[in-house]
């Protein structure tokens, strides 16, 4: 399953460390972060709880770039 | 500017003011006798006014785990300048660290507002007719299909749908990029994203909105920015090599040339005492770690392509992602389907020519023809099936039609009122075992059998489309070596296309199937690295769309199956958009290499001239904020590509 997220981030090399970060997080299966569009495009492996994976994508992005911000 | 801009704007501002002064004290323009602790201390005001937050974040970058970011970087680099007494420098750093990120932010956020208002086709809002034939405005996403809408002049239509009463002109600019209005009226179809120009419409509606034509376009352009180009990887790679790169190199700057003069002796002579060794080349590390900040070259190539794929948007070239911009640029091999693509599709009867019957019943039997055809036609969509539906002109009653077979690449066989017709090319009378006639016509011969007796044949001849000829020609301009069309139509009719339009190269007599084997063989043909694109109608050539390395879809407007399988789509069927394509793709290019090659010099230079020692920390932090506003401009060029 894909999900697109609205997200706001300052710099570009932050978008990138977020989308890395978000790849390594469990349940996601790939991830791609456009800053231009400020948008997270989020595909879960089968049968993910989104919720709870997208809690710990937004955690693991906060601890890449603080000022981060994803809505969910 | 957003709230966090302006607060950004006011903090370098009060920074400034402080650090004027006291600049110009530490260096001794203004004779203020101060001790030297108290300068410091008063330095410290502009310093953390202006950059608490980088400390904040390199201190929490550091507890994550997470050291090489250019928080970091700034805070070992100001704090080492502050630390060796070059106080002026290190809050200077910071100051213009700030100020260029301030820039960057500001910029990028309204490059982004401008190209995503370019795009932005939708509408906001849709008029009922409410009770007592009052307008009401009401969110398009609440309007069910079939509710009737109002649109106004000047008002653009929210939602597809069919005309029910008005006439009007329609700017469809935004979906296709052409200028000439549209006429509508009643039972025409009209696409969401344009504009009505002079009367008021009532529209059916036959979608819902999200989709309509408008809402997709504008989740695949969206959408597009996500499918990343090979460029973008590279920079993102590069940008994670980079930084712990340039941090190990200072580091290296600062311990290895002192130790190295300390223990040798060598150069010892530059320098007043040891202290001052290690000051110069901690002063010169720090420099190093000035420059380490990959920003501008990071922000700079999606920008380019962001900004590229929005100005092709607006000329009515929709590109799927980023990675396809590229790959269009790369290609040199350029395959066409035929009907729809180079033609106009619009057959036309021209001829009916009939068998071995009454010589003296011929007008009788050429419409008894036509008749059996658009019978046996009556399920194909294909352009043909159309043409001969049209031509016969009557009604077609499609329980006269028993036992239809559609054989793939031949024709069609079937019972017509219990008689067996075979309609289809020669192959199908080859196929039967049925003797024929060849047509000394050119065109598309459509071959007839009745009763498993040879009939006579319909010849339907095909238009070149107005500016094929010149695409052609444009298209070889641009580079592109190899021109193929690829046909299911006979040799005959191939040829003369082929040779109207300047084709290098045609196949022929082609069943769906043998497309993509053909692509493939195209494929292996072409030069390493060079790019074979496909163009198609997309109405029954998705295999092949998918197959090449770039599918382009014409005229797609409203075909949802070609707007999936493409990777390109032109609104219009205007072959004039490909070579056109191509040049935005060359352009876009050709400034990400710019910008790239550019950022990157400059960068190595100041690392050199860091190092060297020729190079202090101001010049090294206004490269980098002037190399960042540089690519930054430069990438707004994609946007610009009309003229092109």
């Amino acid at each position: 399953m894909k999900k697109t997220y609205k997200i706001d981030v300052d710099c570009a090399n932050c978008a990138n460390l977020m989308e890395e970060a978000a790849r390594k997080t469990e349940g996601v299966k790939d991830c791609a972060v456009s800053f231009m569009t400020l948008k997270m495009k989020v595909e879960f492996d089968e049968g993910a709880d989104v919720d709870a994976v997208m809690k710990n994508v937004r955690a693991n992005c906060k601890k890449v770039e603080d000022d981060c911000e994803i809505y969910l | 500017m957003n709230e966090k801009q302006k607060k950004l704007l006011t903090r370098i501002i009060v920074a400034a003011v402080f650090f004027i002064p006291l600049y110009l004290i530490s260096e001794g323009i203004i004779r203020v006798d101060m001790p030297k602790w108290m300068l410091f201390a008063l330095f410290l005001i502009p310093y953390l006014t202006v950059g608490y937050d980088i400390l904040r974040k390199a201190f929490l970058g550091i507890r994550n785990g997470k050291v090489f970011d250019e928080n970091f970087l700034m805070t070992v680099a100001t704090i080492g300048a502050i630390a060796l007494g070059e106080y002026g420098e290190g809050v200077a750093v910071m100051l213009l660290y700030q100020v260029g990120e301030l820039f960057q932010s500001y910029a990028v956020g309204k490059s982004r507002k401008n190209i995503s208002e370019l795009m932005d086709i939708r509408p906001d809002y849709a008029n009922i007719e409410g009770e007592g034939g009052a307008l009401e405005r009401v969110d398009p996403d609440d309007v069910a299909i079939g509710t009737i809408i109002v649109v106004q002049p000047g008002e653009k239509v929210p939602i597809d749908g069919i005309v029910v009463d008005g006439a009007s002109a329609l700017n469809t600019s935004a979906l296709t990029g052409e200028s000439k209005p549209r006429e509508v009226d009643v039972d025409d179809s009209v696409l969401s994203g344009s504009i009505n120009m002079s009367g008021v419409l009532k529209i059916r509606t036959t979608a819902e909105f999200g989709e309509s034509t408008a809402s997709k376009i504008l989740d695949l352009v969206e959408n597009a920015a996500s499918n990343k180009s090979k460029s973008e990887d590279f920079i993102a790679k590069f940008a994670r090599v980079y930084t712990p790169f340039v941090c190990y190199a200072a580091l290296a700057l600062a311990l290895v040339p002192p130790l190295f003069i300390m223990l040798t002796g060598v150069g010892m002579a530059n320098y007043a005492s040891v202290g001052a060794i290690w000051r110069d080349w901690l002063l010169r590390a720090c420099t190093f770690l000035v420059i380490s900040c990959p920003c501008a070259v990071v922000i700079s190539i999606p920008l380019s392509f962001f900004a590229g794929i929005g100005g092709a948007s607006k000329q009515g070239i929709l590109i799927k992602g980023s990675n396809y911009l590229e790959t269009l640029s790369r290609v040199t091999t350029v395959a066409f389907d035929k009907t729809g693509t180079i033609t106009k599709g619009n057959f036309e009867v021209t001829a009916v020519h009939n068998g071995p019957l009454d010589e003296t019943m011929l007008a009788e039997q050429e419409a008894k023809l036509l008749e059996y055809a658009a019978l046996a036609e009556c399920h194909s969509s294909h352009p043909i099936s159309l043409s001969l539906r049209k031509a016969y002109n009557g009604a077609i009653d499609a329980a006269r039609v028993t036992d239809l077979q559609e054989i793939s690449g031949h024709g069609i066989v079937c019972r017509v009122d219990g008689t067996d017709v075979a309609v289809g090319n020669e192959k199908l009378m080859n196929r039967l075992g049925i003797p024929f006639h060849r047509c000394h016509h050119v065109g598309t011969i459509i071959h007839m059998a009745v009763g498993g007796e040879y009939a006579g044949h319909i010849v339907i001849s095909d238009e070149l489309k107005a500016h094929s000829r010149e695409a052609i020609a444009e298209l070889k301009k641009a580079g592109v070596e190899r021109t193929v069309m690829l046909t299911g139509d006979a040799e005959a009719v191939a040829k003369q296309v082929a040779a109207d339009v300047g084709l290098t190269d045609y196949r022929a007599e082609m069943l769906p199937q043998d497309k993509v084997a053909c692509v493939e063989a195209l494929l292996k043909e072409c030069p390493e690295g060079r790019k074979l694109a496909f163009v198609g109608d997309g109405i029954n050539d998705a295999p092949v769309l998918s197959r090449a390395d770039i599918g382009i879809a014409m005229g797609a407007l409203g075909s949802d199956a070609a707007i999936e399988a493409a990777d390109i789509v032109l609104m219009d069927d205007d072959p004039l958009k490909i070579p056109k394509a191509i040049r935005i793709s060359r352009k876009c290019l050709g400034i990400v290499r710019q910008n790239i090659i550019f950022s990157l010099v400059v960068k190595a230079v100041c690392l050199i001239l860091g190092a060297l020692g020729y190079a202090n920390m101001w010049v090294a932090i206004v490269a980098d904020v002037g190399v960042m506003i540089l690519a930054v401009l430069n990438a707004i060029r994609c946007l610009f590509v009309k003229k092109l």
